[in-house]
This record gives C-alpha cells, sequence and structure tokens, in this order.
C-alpha cells in the first residue's frame, strides 16, 4: 500500500528503448489499432446516443436512426426534463432530485470522511487495545451485502426517529462507506513516519491537537481522493436512498427510475435521454476533471486487506 | 486525584474516538446480521415475530420458483459478467500498454461509464436495446432488413442484455487496475524475453498474467461481490421482466421485505447471499493477504 502515500503521478512509462517494438504500421500494430478502435466506439456509443437522442424531438425519434445527428436541432427536451417531467406524484422534473441529491450527497462526504480519518489515525498511532479486532470485523463486514442490513436497519433508524429523513439517509451512508473511508486513511497513516508522531507527542500535543493541527492538514491528497469516491458512490447510490430518504428526500436516481419506468402512455425517449444525462452531470464531470484521483480512489479502495 | 485521573482521561480520549465505528461494527454490522439470521429462523410476516421454524423458510425459499430462477439467473449472469469483465479488460489494457497513440483519451473513454450510476446505465441500454426504435430499427434502416435483435422482451435471453450493459459498465474498471498491474511488471522480464526470442503474446500469457494473480483475485473480489448485489442494473433496465425472466436475488429480497410482507423468506434468502459471499471471500483471502502485506504488483494506479 506504498501507492497511498505519494500524490498520483502519471503511470510509469517504460523508457523507449525498454521495448523495441517497430512504430512503423505493420499488420500487427493495424490490428492493434482497430481493435482499440471498435473498443472505443463500443464504449463511446451510449453517451452518444444519449446526446443526440436528448436534442431531437419525438417525430424524428419516432422514425428510428438511432445514430443519427438531430435534424431539427432542440433543447425542448432538456427544459422538460429539468423542470416539467413528472416524477411519480409531482411533475416539477428531475430538479427536485438534484438538489436532494445535493442536500444528501455534501454531508454524506463530508461526514464520512472526518470519521474515516479520525478511526485512520487512531488505528495506526494511538492503537487502543483491541481496536484492531475492532478493524478486522469492520472490513469483513464490508463484504455483507446490502440486502442482510437493510430491514434491521430500517427497524434501528425508526427507533432513532430518523426513518425517512435526511439524517437517517446520511446516518446510512455513514454506515456503509466506513469500511472503505477507515480503510483508506489506516493505510495513508500507516506510511507515515511514527517519529513524527512521537515527536509531536514529545512537544506537549494531545489527540485532537495533533489529529487537527497535524494529521488532517498533511492528509490532503488521501482527502481529495476520499471526497471523489465518496461524491460518485453516493450520488450514484439507488437501493439506499429508495429505502431510507423518504419521499421527501428522494435522491435524483430513485426519482429518473421513476421518470422512466412508472410513467403511463408513449415513452419520451428524448426528454428521458436528457434526464439520464443530468442525472450522470455531476459524477461525470468529477470522473472528467479529476483523471487519475479518480482512478487511484479506485485502486486503493479495491485493495481490502 | 487530579493529575491521575487526567491521565486516565487522557487514556480514554482514544477509545472515546472509536466510539462511532465501534457502535456501527456493533450494531450496524454485527447486530444487523445477527438479528436478520434470527429472523430468518422464524415464520415473520409483516411483522418480526419471535418464533421459532428452524430451516422451514429455507426450505420453502428453495422450493420457490422465483428464487431459483433467480439464482439461475444470478449464475448465468455472475459467470458471463466476469469473465467477458476480465477478459476484455486485461485484453484492453494489454492493448494500451503497447505504446499507442491518444493512451490517456482511451482510458478515458474505456473507464467513464465506470463513473455513471447503474440506474443511468440500465435506463441507457433499455433504449438501444429495445426493439423498436433501438438498435434494431437502426441496421435494419441501413438495409438489413431481417436483422432481429429483440433480447430485451425475450424471456430466454433478457438476462444477457443486462450482461452486456454490465459489461459495458465495469470493464474499464478492471482495464485500470490491471494496467497498473502491468506497469508494475519488473522491466528485466521483458528485456529477459525479448533476449530468449519469446514472442509477446506467450509472455503475457505465461509469465505476466501468473504474476499478476493476486490483481486478478483483487478483480474478481470487487465483481463478484458486485454480482451478488445486482439490483439497480436489473431494476432500472428490466423490473425483472419480461414477466420475472430477469430476476436475482437481490430483487427477490427487496420485493419480499417491502412489497410482498414477508420478512422471514427475505432473510432468509438474504443470509443464503451472504453465505456465498462469505465462501468465496473465504477462499481467496490467502491470495488478498498476500497482496496487502506486498502490496506492490497492482498498487499503483
Amino acid at each position: 500500500m506504498s501507492a497511498v502515500l505519494s500524490p498520483p503521478a502519471a503511470p510509469p512509462v517504460r523508457p523507449a528503448a525498454a521495448r523495441k517494438r517497430s512504430k512503423r504500421l505493420n499488420p500487427g500494430r493495424v490490428g492493434l489499432y482497430a481493435f482499440l478502435l471498435v473498443a472505443a466506439l463500443f464504449f463511446a456509443a451510449p453517451l452518444y446516443i444519449m446526446l443526440v437522442t436528448s436534442f431531437k424531438g419525438m417525430d424524428e425519434i419516432r422514425l428510428g436512426h438511432l445514430f443519427a445527428l438531430p435534424q431539427h436541432f432542440t433543447t425542448d427536451a432538456w427544459h422538460a426534463a429539468w423542470s416539467e417531467v413528472c416524477t411519480g406524484v409531482s411533475c416539477e422534473g428531475v430538479r427536485v432530485g438534484f438538489w436532494n441529491s445535493v442536500a444528501i450527497v455534501v454531508p454524506s462526504t463530508v461526514l464520512p470522511i472526518l470519521v474515516g480519518a479520525l478511526n485512520g489515525y487512531a488505528l495506526s498511532f494511538w492503537k487502543p487495545r483491541g481496536a484492531n479486532l475492532l478493524f478486522a470485523v469492520l472490513m469483513a463486514g464490508a463484504f455483507i451485502p446490502v440486502q442482510v442490513l437493510i430491514y434491521p436497519l430500517v427497524k434501528v433508524t425508526a427507533a432513532l426517529g430518523l426513518f425517512s429523513s435526511l439524517p437517517g439517509i446520511v446516518l446510512i451512508h455513514l454506515i456503509f462507506s466506513m469500511p472503505v473511508m477507515t480503510l483508506l486513511f489506516r493505510n495513508y497513516y500507516a506510511s507515515i513516519p511514527q517519529e513524527l508522531f512521537k515527536a509531536a507527542r514529545v512537544d506537549g500535543g494531545g489527540f485532537w491537537p495533533i489529529f487537527v493541527q497535524l494529521m488532517l492538514p498533511m492528509s490532503t491528497p488521501m482527502l481529495i481522493v476520499a471526497a471523489i469516491m465518496q461524491v460518485t458512490g453516493v450520488w450514484n447510490d439507488y437501493v439506499l436512498g429508495l429505502v431510507f430518504a423518504g419521499s421527501e428526500h428522494l435522491p435524483m436516481t430513485v426519482q429518473l427510475n421513476n421518470v422512466i419506468n412508472t410513467t403511463t402512455g408513449e415513452r419520451l425517449y428524448n426528454v428521458n435521454m436528457a434526464a439520464t444525462i443530468l442525472t450522470s452531470l455531476v459524477p461525470l464531470l468529477v470522473y472528467f476533471v479529476s483523471g487519475r484521483w479518480f482512478v487511484r480512489g479506485i485502486a486503493a479502495g479495491a485493495v481490502k486487506g | 486525584m487530579s493529575t491521575r485521573a487526567a491521565s486516565l482521561l487522557r487514556k480514554l480520549v482514544p477509545w472515546g474516538a472509536l466510539l462511532p465505528m465501534a457502535l456501527v461494527v456493533l450494531v450496524g454490522y454485527l447486530g444487523t446480521a445477527l438479528w436478520t439470521l434470527r429472523v430468518s429462523l422464524s415464520s415473520s410476516r409483516t411483522f418480526p415475530n419471535d418464533d421459532f421454524v428452524g430451516l422451514a423458510q429455507y426450505e420453502r425459499l428453495f422450493d420457490n420458483e422465483r428464487w431459483l430462477l433467480s439464482l439461475q439467473n444470478l449464475a448465468v449472469y455472475g459467470v458471463l459478467f466476469i469473465v467477458a469483465c476480465i477478459a476484455i479488460g486485461f485484453l484492453l489494457a494489454v492493448f494500451i500498454d503497447q505504446k499507442v497513440r491518444g493512451e490517456g483519451l482511451l482510458r478515458t473513454i474505456f473507464l467513464y461509464p465506470y463513473a455513471m450510476s447503474f440506474v443511468a446505465t440500465g435506463l441507457v441500454w433499455q433504449w438501444v436495446l429495445n426493439p423498436g426504435d433501438g438498435l434494431q430499427q437502426a441496421v435494419r434502416q441501413m438495409g438489413f432488413e431481417s436483422f432481429t435483435f429483440d433480447w430485451i422482451v425475450d424471456q430466454d435471453k433478457v438476462i444477457y442484455t443486462v450482461v452486456i450493459a454490465s459489461v459495458w459498465q465495469a470493464s474499464g474498471l478492471v482495464m485500470a487496475l490491471m494496467l497498473a498491474g502491468l506497469r508494475g511488471v519488473d522491466e528485466e522480464i521483458w528485456k529477459a524475453a525479448r533476449l530468449d526470442g519469446i514472442p509477446p503474446w506467450r509472455v503475457y500469457l505465461s509469465i505476466v498474467l501468473p504474476m499478476m494473480g493476486s490483481t486478478v483475485a483483487t478483480v474478481f473480489v470487487l465483481l463478484f461481490t458486485g454480482v451478488v448485489k445486482v439490483f439497480d442494473a436489473v431494476v432500472s433496465m428490466t423490473q425483472g421482466g419480461p414477466g420475472t425472466a430477469s430476476d436475482v436475488p437481490a430483487k427477490f429480497i427487496m420485493d419480499h421485505l417491502f412489497g410482498r410482507a414477508n420478512l422471514s423468506l427475505a432473510s432468509a434468502g438474504s443470509m443464503v447471499l451472504l453465505a456465498m459471499v462469505l465462501a468465496v471471500v473465504a477462499l481467496l483471502a490467502p491470495v488478498l493477504y498476500a497482496r496487502s502485506r506486498r502490496g506492490s504488483v497492482g498498487g499503483h494506479a
């Protein structure tokens, strides 16, 4: 896990001399590029289809021609998706879900990261007795399928008076993200020299001052990676929001599914596709902007050891 | 009293800081899992009750055709999804590793679906695959009048469409992890292989792939845990249909928890899922543990 400490760098590219392979276009290279091109088209096609469909009118869509560019370019579908389409009971568009998701994502990112950092800090430097056992059980808990926990957690949140509320869904996200967040920061702090911590102790630093003034500011790379993971993960969640958020706070993914799968009558594919893109906008933006940091989060989170 | 009490208090601070974690472990994970285990041994319907009926719910579960169908779907889906993701992901990683032009762009294209939610993924593919205005119609309009691709409305083939959408979504992730693993392979191995005149594809298959065993194991566990809880994609893409043809265990459980008010049967189902995950994790634990100790191959991205 040494990788966790260093800020993300470009993956090491082998020196040019290391593998002498002809850069001229021999049949092998042509085949290579052909394969990559076909693969790229397969991966890019759905996004392309979503985009062109969202700018077409329904008359044009009924004609078929899935891949054709819109002949009469219109943004009507986007307006309808954002502020008019019916999501179950109300017809105010997916913007309601958008702001619900924002309201869920912000605390569900900040809180789990802070708790995860605190756990990692306590586990790596203070090592209270028995804490490692606790950590091992927490990591095992990460493998428990959601369905095992969901009903008892309904009971627990109901007993706390938090079921179907914003604090309730935040608490649920805190619970489900705790293993990964704790793991990230534990491994990160484990790679910081213990001498640094001991020096701070000798200078009279206590538990909280060392955490807040020394360790947290040192954790910036990990804080960024964790934030990327939480924002995309919580934004893309469907099942937890469906069960725990309550009808007042349904996240955008749930409302999107309602828009498309519960409407009767003709399906407005242009509106549906616009709504789907709108729902994917935040995680896609995070992905395109963060680039390698995103990949690094996956790699760090993938190591459950 | 003051100094001793103060030092005792200071010793307790780290414990206090870990209190939320202890609560989550004890209540959030262990308590709830035990509760579900207990309910699965009762006859609870809408509300939990505390009678004890042994394994009766498990017997009923495995007499239930819908459950058996959903397990069968899960097996088909799981095998195809994992094999396809690993094969495509590895191929893409190897091909990208050949110093191709536009590596950054290609990586971005292959991985962006992973940033999208399962719901969005399912909805896009539902649109692409619907026979009326989707791919089938588009190909027919290109002149292939008899082209047929209506798996999404075919009871026997619908589960394959969920595989297609999921592979599209997740194989970029496999590519990213595999590429990191490939870049971690020692340069000396390539030099030695070239001196011995071994063709690159042999090196990849016989030397590099076995060296990446722990990366493959990590990828496998990641994909497998995803398979077991597959729910959003099915709900948004097919709603389990046509009929119950694309039903999966997670959907069966959610329906019986919230729609059909059969707590005990749903709990038995989720315990079966848990047992499957634990079995696989226990099987692979040695490989994964070795990886986290060494922490070299595949740790970089």
